[in-house]
């Protein structure tokens, strides 16, 4: 067990959330859509600032020599989002939710937002800018007892949508650009990787009470800030799925933990990263190596360098990662497939011939590492380059920098972290004025502790369960479901606990409509199923039946009273010896008999009522 | 704390105005922009630079660049203190290293007007600041070093609306100069809005153009990494490096960033307020296209690069009216003193019968009077309809399928040539008019 808080864990999220209104700074409709629409192709130039300085994450991205095309679909992008007109002024629905979210974290709201440009310029704006207006600053909210500070809080455009990145073309789809999102920042105050899960469900929560945010999976995503006493802040963007967040945290904890060692281990080996490139193809003339073979045969060559004292700080034993990746996600930026090192050497093709050769063209001794790079001579120069650099990062520990989300709970570098100096005004949107009046004029949601209490006293819920509805987004939903007259147990079982086993076996209720499994419940209110019949029915209907279909299909077409009292006489007429010798103590035993005929066709209760009547009859 | 404690009134105390500037509304005290501040109000801190006040901004609201690097709006009353952190002090502009000229390259003069596609960003206010010389063209554009051995000459930085008349003479000139001095061909940055007047004007008044003069302009800001400014840029020097002679306006071919059109001088109009690819030539093909990153000049039906003395014909007359036609027109609007009136006419070149007589009277006082159509596209014929039999009576010249705004232009210019104008206005003199269309 990792003990965070002797590591000094810090982690502040950053959550941006969809917002259900137009887009921020035109008249379109915030829907993603399938049409591909006309294409763009367009160049994003890097500038250098006045100062002379090119932003360092700006400056690695057009690295890449990259182009990008725009797929504009018309239901859902125009001029705005093509960057061929200015934008409009920013969607007033979208302006309210952001100050009613900034006034429930009880922050202090600017008297005019002043809209800024972002510089991004990996394509994903058409622009090169992302626009972003802070709306609140100062905000905190209490969960679970902790202090928790929120700020700032800002209205921004969500970016474009990824659909394709290939060689030198990244494709991007308009539908999404220019969503308006609430992003707020939380302070760096969450100390274990649990607690970030809290409060990002707490923080959902009053999002969604605001009844005007998109939801499904990507309408929320969380970037994650995390450091340790000795590490350094690593950003983690683009979770999306809330119940991996500390899946993320944790991993990234290891990885820091990991680098802290590495350094450790090269200051004792007084580790040196050599400036020189070695040009190498030479010793792999004969290699059997088949992606040697071919990028030789287009031309292409074997380059390395020395990197004294890093053996075994590479790649760990049983192919446990370590530094490795970190120099191969550098290298990557510079356009090449990946590198080899000699901690993975002889492998793929490449043996120990040519490894050897490599260690004397080196000069290599015993705790020295080499790595190559297979490609054009300039890219794989540059590639080495980055080599270098992260190498001489790694003899200082962790360096800060901002890494991708991969869904299976690990992360990949992106790129440097961007610093605070890479925000311009926008030009073309004048300032927005917020008077105190209309402030306070605002109707705000109820807040998520008044919600509990209130399930409580109104539902007959007890404290855990209007919790969990709370803390697992169904807060909302059993709400509606409570203004059409469904029983709240029935309607809390199913959300609690049928839900869960449903996902146990592999299916994925939360993809259920609200509507449809509003219905399912009032079908079973109106008595023409019973409740025992719900699990059975939602497989049904996950499994892409209709309503009426599944009901059918689950055998649960209901019953008549008169028939389950002649089906009960028979199993007793049956079973006559035992009823007799037992007398109502058969009623247990008969009732498992009874169930098994009509589970989930009749109510449980009403059976047994049934079944001790005739039973009683049977025996007077 | 003493004289580092603001008291609000002396803030804004007093305040100056800049009409020029968007961002130079600037409350003026011992505090100056870029010092760190920090603002005490209603129980919070909030610490930044001083930016300059926004000219659409509120009473009594400054702009604070926090940390963060958001730029907020907070209003300072005489409840709010205001202390002083720390004086901001001049940034000055680093030297950059600016790419090495090769004077082996062909010659190729940059004449700078204004508007976006001659200007740079102050990346710490987000400015953009017109180009005052050639290494700002330079700095903002390093790849014309690799292109061409490039030579800038800031003539005026206007916005292009701003452009008179008397100035396409002196651009004139200028140009004559530059071919003088031995440019192969000529770059004129310039601003969109009126770029099709001056392209219009320069065909007229230039004459044995020995190469090209290229008229370029920008949509898309230039402090924006998506801005066309510098594809555009970089595709009028590669048509002004190629082997042909004449005015021509390099614009955006589509909404990619890949082609530029070639448009001839006279045909071309601005017809978008914002897209990139604004310009299009009207009753007539653009004469070719250019690929920047590939260097490729494709042109068709334009005149050769030659050894001719370029020299400037007539001048300029500003004295001319254009009225746009319409229902319920006044029109007493024709009797303004001009010295020459274009119409914009309805349908073929159409006036309100009722107008007639006023243009009638015009001619009579010797004020030459050219009718052109606001359709744009097609060609006016007065032959048609009886109005237009009636201006024609009357002695109206029709502009046939020039466009309104070369009509103008040319009309001012024909206006300072001895020629008689009827004559001048019928004689295609720079392309300005075709005799078929399709």
């Amino acid at each position: 067990m990792v003990d965070y808080q002797e590591l000094g864990l810090k982690v502040g999220l950053e959550i941006h959330q969809q917002l259900d209104t137009n887009k921020l700074f035109c008249s379109c409709p915030s829907e993603m859509v399938d049409e591909i629409g006309k294409e763009l192709v367009r160049f994003l130039r890097p500038t250098a600032s006045e100062l002379g300085e090119v932003d360092k994450a700006a400056l690695m991205e057009a690295r890449k020599g990259l182009h990008f095309k725009y797929q504009c679909p018309q239901k859902s992008s125009c001029l705005v989002e093509m960057d061929e007109e200015p934008p409009q002024g920013p969607d007033p629905n979208a302006m309210e939710l952001a100050l009613k979210m900034a006034m429930m974290v009880n922050a202090s709201v600017v008297d005019e937002v002043h809209f800024m440009r972002k510089i991004v310029i990996d394509g994903s704006n058409t622009s090169g800018f992302q626009r972003t207006g802070l709306i609140a600053t100062d905000g905190e909210l209490v969960i679970d007892g902790n202090r928790i500070g929120i700020s700032p809080i800002c209205l921004e455009e969500d970016a474009g949508r990824k659909v394709e990145s290939k060689g030198k073309e990244k494709t991007y789809r308009l539908d999404r650009l220019g969503i308006p999102l609430i992003e707020l920042a939380t302070g760096p105050d969450i100390k274990t990787p649990e607690e970030a899960k809290h409060v990002a469900q707490y923080i959902g929560g009053l999002l969604r009470a605001t009844r005007s945010v998109k939801r499904g999976i990507g309408t929320i995503r969380e970037d994650v800030n995390i450091s340790i006493a000795e590490g350094a802040r690593v950003e983690i963007k683009g979770v999306q799925e809330l119940k991996m967040l500390p899946t993320y945290i944790e991993n990234e904890v290891e990885r820091q933990l990991m680098l802290i060692e590495k350094m450790r281990s090269l200051k004792d080996r007084e580790a040196k990263v050599s400036g020189k490139v070695y040009h190498l193809t030479d010793l792999f003339k004969e290699c059997s190596s088949k992606i040697v073979k071919s990028s030789l045969k287009n031309g292409k060559g074997v380059y390395g360098i020395k990197l004294k004292g890093f053996n075994g700080t590479l790649r760990g034993e049983e192919g446990k990662a370590l530094l490795g990746p970190e120099l191969a996600a550098y290298a990557k930026t510079a356009g090449v497939g990946g590198i080899f090192h000699s901690d993975e050497l002889p492998a793929y093709g490449i043996e120990s011939v040519e490894c050897e050769a490599v260690v004397n063209e080196l000069d290599m001794e015993g705790e020295d590492a080499f790595v190559l790079v297979v490609d054009e001579e300039k890219r794989a120069k540059d590639a080495l380059e980055q080599v270098k650099i992260r190498a001489i990062l790694a003899m200082k520990g962790v360096p800060e920098e901002t890494r991708n989300a991969v869904e299976d709970g690990s992360t990949v570098f992106l790129r440097p972290i961007s610093g605070g100096a890479r925000m311009y005004p926008e030009t073309d949107i004048p300032p927005y004025p917020i008077n105190p009046g209309y402030l306070e004029g605002l109707e705000l949601p109820e807040t998520p502790d008044e919600k509990i209490k209130r399930f409580k006293k109104e539902y007959g819920l007890n404290k855990q369960q209007s919790g969990q509805l709370f803390r697992k987004g169904y807060d909302l939903l059993f709400e509606d479901m409570m203004k059409e007259g469904i029983d709240p147990s029935i309607a809390s079982n199913m959300l609690l606990h049928t839900y869960p086993e449903l996902s146990k076996e592999g299916y994925e209720p939360d993809d259920l409509l609200d509507e449809v499994v509003k219905e399912v419940l009032t079908r079973v209110k109106n008595g023409e199923f019973a409740k025992e019949g719900i699990p059975k029915v939602l497989g049904l209907i996950l499994e892409g039946n209709s309503v009426d279909e599944s009901i059918s299909k689950a055998g649960l077409e209901v019953v008549d009273d008169h028939e389950v009292r002649n089906v009960i006489k028979t199993i007793i007429e049956n079973r006559k010896d035992f009823v007799q010798e037992r007398g109502m103590g058969a009623m247990g035993p008969l009732m498992g008999v009874v169930m098994k005929e009509f589970r989930g066709k009749v109510d449980g209760k009403k059976l047994s009522g049934i079944l001790k009547e005739e039973i009683e009859k049977w025996c007077s | 704390m003493g004289k580092d404690v603001l008291e609000a009134q002396t803030i804004f105390k007093p305040l100056r105005v800049s009409q020029s500037d968007m961002m130079q509304k600037v409350p003026l005290t011992d505090v100056s922009i870029g010092d760190k501040i920090k603002v005490e109000k209603e129980g919070r801190e909030y610490t930044g630079i001083l930016m300059p006040t926004h000219r659409f901004s509120g009473d009594r609201i400054i702009t604070l660049k926090l940390d963060n690097g958001y730029n907020i709006g907070l209003k300072v009353t005489d409840e709010e203190r205001v202390v002083l952190l720390e004086k901001g002090g001049d940034i000055e502009r680093k030297s950059v290293d600016l790419p090495s000229i090769n004077e082996d390259l062909p010659k190729i003069s940059i004449l700078a007007t204004g508007g976006t596609i001659a200007s740079y960003v102050d990346y710490r206010t987000g400015a953009v600041h017109p180009a005052q010389t050639e290494d700002d063209m330079i700095y903002s554009n390093p790849e014309l070093a690799q292109r061409c051995f490039p030579s800038v000459e800031v003539l005026f930085s206007k916005l292009s609306e701003d452009i008179e008349p008397n100035e396409w003479i002196l651009i004139a000139d200028s140009i004559i100069k530059e071919f003088q001095a031995g440019a192969e061909g000529v770059v004129v940055a310039h601003g969109t809005d009126t770029m099709g007047y001056t392209s219009a004007a320069l065909s007229f008044l230039l004459d044995d153009l020995p190469g090209p003069v290229v008229l370029v302009g920008s949509q898309r800001s230039s402090d924006r990494p998506s801005s066309d400014a510098n594809l555009n840029l970089l595709a009028a020097v590669e048509v002004a490096k190629s082997d042909i002679s004449g005015v021509y306006v390099v614009m955006h071919e589509n909404l990619d960033d890949n082609r530029c059109s070639i448009h001839m001088g006279t045909k071309v109009r601005k017809m978008h307020t914002s897209r990139r690819d604004s310009f299009k030539s009207v009753n007539k093909e653009p004469v070719g296209w250019v690929d920047p990153e590939e260097r490729i000049v494709k042109v068709e039906g334009v005149p050769c690069r030659n050894k001719k003395e370029p020299k400037r014909i007539g001048c300029i007359n500003g004295d001319v009216s254009m009225i746009y036609v319409h229902p319920g027109m006044d029109e007493g609007l024709l009797l303004n003193g001009s010295e020459g009136v274009v119409l914009v006419g309805t349908g073929l070149g159409h006036v309100p019968t009722r107008v007639i007589s006023t243009v009638k009277e015009l001619i009579d006082e010797g004020v030459p009077v050219v009718v052109t159509s606001q359709c744009l596209h097609g060609t006016v014929n007065c032959n048609v309809y009886s109005s237009g039999r009636m201006l024609a009576e009357v002695g109206v010249i029709p502009g046939k399928d020039m466009l309104p705004e070369t009509a103008l232009v040319k009309l001012m210019w024909a206006l300072t040539l001895d020629d008689k104008v009827e004559d001048i206005m019928e004689t295609n003199v720079a392309g300005e008019f075709s005799e078929r269309r399709w």
